[in-house]
Formats: C-alpha cells, sequence, structure tokens
C-alpha cells in the first residue's frame, strides 16, 4: 500500500502541508481540530478548520481530491483562496484537500491517498508512541464531491481507521461522518459504547446532516454494532442504519452491490497478518508490571550463601531473566503467531504447551551446566511465565468471550503461581 | 481461514424464539456467524464462535435475544477482580 512519491500529492494543499510536515508534531496537540465541546453552533460542524466562507465562492472545487487531473483548487495561483483556509490559532490536517460549501456551511475534503505522514504516524501508533492521541476532530468531511444523494458513511475518530477509511475510497463521492471516539478505533469503542447509539445521534444533530443530504440512510461498520441499536437512532433521529462490511477494503464492493454484504465480508478474521501485527502492541503494552518482575528476578538471583553477591546476581540472576525473556516471547509472540495449530482451547493452555517445549529444549542443549534443582526451576517457570501472557493476549485476539476468558483465568491463574513458587523456592534452594 | 472457537460452554447467548420475527438483523451484525436465520426464525448455528460482543441482542428490535456483553480480555478482567469495577480495557491499540 505504500507509495512513497505519495507525500507529493497533487492535493498538498499549501500551507498546511508546509506546516504540518514534521512527523514528530502530535497531531492531537497541533489542534487544527481541538477536541470540540458539545457547542451547538450550526457553522461548527465540520470542525475547526473551516475558512471564512466568502473567498471559496464559485469553487465548487470539482476534482480537487482526485488525482488524475491538476485540480483546480490547489493550483499554485489559486493563492487567495488557499491563504482563506488560514485562519489564526488553527493548523489545517495534511489530509484535508479542500472545502465544500454546503447548505450548513463549508464542510473539508479528504484526500483518499495517504501521505508519508499517515504511514509514519501508524508505524508510531503499532509501537506504542503517542498511542493515546492519535485522533481527528468529529464532524463531517467530504470524499470527492458528495451531494444530497451522496451515502453518509460512519467512522470512529481514531486515525487509523479513519485513515484504512478514506484510502479505501479513491474515486467516490461520499460524506463521512466522524464520531468522537475519543481516538479509539470503532470495535473497542462500541464495546465501551462510545461508539454508539447516542453518539450518532448527536453527531448527525449537530453536524445538520438531514439539511446536507436528502435520503436517510447511515452506513454504519459492522464491527460498530455492538455499540449501537439501529431502531433507536432511526427512532430517534429519522436516520436508518445500514451494517457495511467489517473490513474498510470491501466497501467499494459493497457500495456497488447495493448495499449487499456476502458472508464472507460480515467474518471478522484474524489471520496470521493480524496476529503478527498484534505482537509489538502487545510487548509494549505489558508495561511497568513486566519491568518490576524482571527486575526483581535479577535482584533475587543475587541471593546465596553470602548472603548478597554481585557475581551471583549477574549470573543466576542474568539466567533467571533469561528464562523469564524466554517465557515472555513464548507466551506474547510465539503462542499468538502459531495458535490456531495449537491445541486445545484456553489460551493459557497453548502457552504452556509453547513454553514446555521451549524449556526441554533450553534443557536438552543447557541441562548439563544446570543443576538439578535448577533445571526443575527452569521446567516450571518457564511454560508458566508463557502461559500467563499468553492468557493475556485473550484481549486482543478477536473471538474470546468474556465469560470464557474468566472461567480460563479461574483455572490457570493458581496453577500458574503454584508453578512458579515452586520454580522459585527450587532456584533459591539451588544458591545454598 | 481456521475457524476459531473458544470455551463455549460457557457463553451466555440466549434466544427467544417466541419473540424472533426473522427480521435477520443479528445475523447480519455477527462478525463470527454465530446466528442463521431459516424459516423465518433465528437459530444460535455455531455457539462455541460466539464471543458475546453483544451486537446481536443490541440490534434486536424484538428483544428475543440477550447476551451478557463485554471484553474477552484477561487484563481487563483482573482490573476487574482487583477495583470490584465492571471490566473494562482501555485498548487504545489494537484490540
Ligand atoms: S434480530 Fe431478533 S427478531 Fe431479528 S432475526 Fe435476530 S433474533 Fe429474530
Ligand atoms: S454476542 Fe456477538 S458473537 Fe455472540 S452471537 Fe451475538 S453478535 Fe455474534
Amino acid at each position: 500500500m505504500a507509495e512513497p512519491a505519495s507525500s507529493q500529492q497533487k492535493c498538498s494543499c499549501g500551507p498546511a502541508e508546509s506546516e504540518t510536515a514534521k512527523p514528530a508534531d502530535n497531531p492531537a496537540t497541533s489542534s487544527c481540530c481541538p477536541p470540540r465541546t458539545d457547542s451547538t453552533r450550526e457553522d461548527s460542524i465540520s470542525s475547526c478548520c473551516s475558512p471564512p466562507t466568502s473567498a471559496v465562492e464559485g469553487s465548487g472545487t470539482p476534482g480537487c481530491c482526485e488525482t488524475t487531473t491538476e485540480s483546480s483548487c490547489c493550483t499554485e495561483d489559486d493563492t487567495a483562496i488557499r491563504h482563506s483556509w488560514e485562519r489564526p490559532g488553527h493548523r489545517l490536517w495534511h489530509f484535508v484537500c479542500g472545502f465544500l460549501p454546503t447548505p450548513v456551511g463549508e464542510v473539508p475534503q479528504v484526500s483518499t491517498r495517504l501521505t508519508t505522514l499517515d504511514h509514519i504516524g501508524r508505524w508510531q501508533m503499532r509501537w506504542g508512541i503517542g498511542r493515546d492521541r492519535y485522533r481527528v476532530a468529529p464532524g463531517l468531511y467530504a470524499v470527492g464531491n458528495p451531494d444530497a444523494d451522496s451515502d453518509v458513511l460512519v467512522s470512529a475518530n481514531y486515525k487509523l481507521s479513519f485513515d484504512a477509511l478514506r484510502r479505501e475510497l479513491q474515486g467516490h463521492d461520499l460524506w463521512l461522518l466522524v464520531l468522537e471516539t475519543h481516538g479509539i478505533n470503532v470495535w473497542c469503542a462500541a464495546g465501551k459504547g462510545t461508539f454508539g447509539t447516542e453518539e450518532i445521534i448527536r453527531r448527525v444533530r449537530e453536524t445538520g446532516l438531514d439539511r446536507v443530504v436528502s435520503h436517510r440512510r447511515l452506513i454504519v461498520p459492522q464491527l460498530g454494532a455492538p455499540g449501537v441499536a439501529g431502531h433507536e437512532v432511526r427512532r430517534d433521529c429519522g436516520f436508518k442504519v445500514i451494517y457495511g462490511p467489517v473490513r474498510a477494503s470491501d466497501l467499494p464492493a459493497f457500495l456497488d452491490a447495493g448495499y449487499q454484504a456476502g458472508e464472507e465480508m460480515r467474518r471478522v478474521r484474524f489471520s496470521t497478518g493480524d496476529r503478527l501485527i498484534l505482537t509489538p502492541v502487545e510487548l509494549t503494552g505489558l508495561g511497568r508490571p513486566t519491568l518490576y518482575a524482571l527486575l526483581a528476578v535479577l535482584i533475587l538471583g543475587g541471593i546465596g550463601p553470602s548472603i548478597f553477591s554481585f557475581n551471583a546476581l549477574v549470573h543466576r540472576g542474568g539466567g533467571a531473566l533469561l528464562v523469564f525473556i524466554a517465557g515472555l516471547l513464548a507466551g506474547a509472540v510465539i503462542t499468538p503467531i502459531l495458535l490456531p495449530w495449537l491445541p486445545w482451547r484456553p489460551f493459557a493452555a497453548k502457552g504452556a504447551l509453547v513454553g514446555s517445549i521451549i524449556a526441554l529444549l533450553t534443557l536438552l542443549i543447557f541441562g548439563r551446566d544446570l543443576g538439578t534443582a535448577d533445571g526443575f526451576a527452569l521446567l516450571l517457570a518457564l511454560p508458566a511465565i508463557a502461559s500467563w501472557y499468553a492468557m493475556n493476549f485473550t484481549g486482543s485476539s478477536t473471538f474470546t468471550s468474556p465469560s470464557g476468558v474468566e472461567k480460563e483465568m479461574r483455572r490457570s491463574i493458581p496453577l500458574q503461581a503454584a508453578a512458579l513458587l515452586i520454580a522459585a523456592g527450587s532456584w533459591l534452594w539451588a544458591a545454598f | 481461514m481456521r475457524e476459531y472457537a473458544y470455551l463455549n460452554e460457557y457463553v451466555s447467548l440466549q434466544l427467544d424464539s417466541g419473540k424472533c420475527t426473522g427480521c435477520g438483523l443479528c445475523q447480519q451484525v455477527c462478525p463470527h456467524a454465530v446466528l442463521r436465520v431459516e424459516d423465518g426464525k433465528a437459530r444460535i448455528d455455531a455457539r462455541e464462535r460466539c464471543m458475546e460482543c453483544g451486537a446481536c441482542a443490541k440490534n434486536c428490535a424484538f428483544d428475543a435475544l440477550k447476551v451478557e456483553a463485554g471484553v474477552g480480555c484477561a487484563s481487563a478482567i483482573i482490573y476487574g477482580w482487583l477495583t470490584g469495577k465492571e471490566a473494562s480495557c482501555d485498548c487504545s491499540g489494537g484490540c
């Protein structure tokens, strides 16, 4: 998908591009689009970015976002228009490539091409850099040149969801209604209810959507369904909810087929690729508890006949640290990748199996250098740690049920704890 | 694609066929094809695939479906146990 040249996209609306061209910039704080309060001013709808209205007259900005033609709104000599987008204290997102006059004011047009900035942002998110703040302003956006008959797609204001959506819409004329989900993706936000019935109704009212479009249809991603009661949306604001496909990439086909999604479009997949993408999130999400545990293991390693020795800390503590890390990788990386091929349904059991195999392999290779007690400790500790971290992967999976996870935890946590305690005892005993 | 199935015997999904009108919406919103509408009635086709996301119950205008919806996430449940609050994950990333 990456298109290196795309940072030079046609629609790089002048001033905005140069200003936002700093990857380190935090998009959220650069507040072209500050989080909006519940202002009901109708011209506040489509964000803060709307320009003084007068100067854009006549420029229905045809083809502004099209990549094929040199667009009128973004050419060099249109400086008057470009400057009219500027507002003191505001900054345009790089993906806004024009503004569309509508009965409720100017609506920002977004580009369907992702730029280098978008890719950098996504990469940062995967590795947990600034994860909590990657959001766009909620409100109404336009793709292409939609009119009163064009469809309205509902989306979350998590920048990655927003990017994934607009990227698929090249050549379409659509409205995007972005909900305030506090920078959280559709599925998660739907689970929490922030992507939900009330927010849809509020956003429809606030944007004055019923004056922008003449029809009464909203296309909501299927994964938003846990938070949205379609019949209530219809009752309260008159718009009928149509559930679109699970993946944004199926949207064009869905629209072309007259809002029909095949069974495959309605299923959540959990491919090896999906799981691989999640492992960095998983690892960076482990956070402090894991760091403390690692430190504790290291320090415990220093305990021995001479009460505490630095040498022992390095040798025994370091060794135990490696065991811990091996368990962590077994549980948080290897198990997720092998998930569908491992036997048994509980994640804890899958993790324990992977951990045991690695422990046995380690013993085969290094067994002679380890004492019996140390070897025994390794054999217990590694599977227990792997099992724990595998169990935590339930949070990233797409098919575990809360009642199942709870049952699994009630069963396996005592076993994991017992194995770890015995292992720790044996390991400490081996020091003397 | 391999089918995923989880600890099925615990899933709280319940269908009251008496109330079901066969509108088909539950089948449409379910991400794991758990429900199937046949002969004007919904039926639980693959209970073991249900992840208790709650989409079906939320969208059944006739109140025919019940499920204890929540997040199937270990750290959220631990959080719930420790604080006594409802389990909730602040999954800002990928979950
Ligand atoms: S949504 Fe409710 S009424 Fe409609 S088919 Fe499903 S269970 Fe039946
Ligand atoms: S709770 Fe979710 S996964 Fe279970 S049947 Fe309903 S829609 Fe499907």
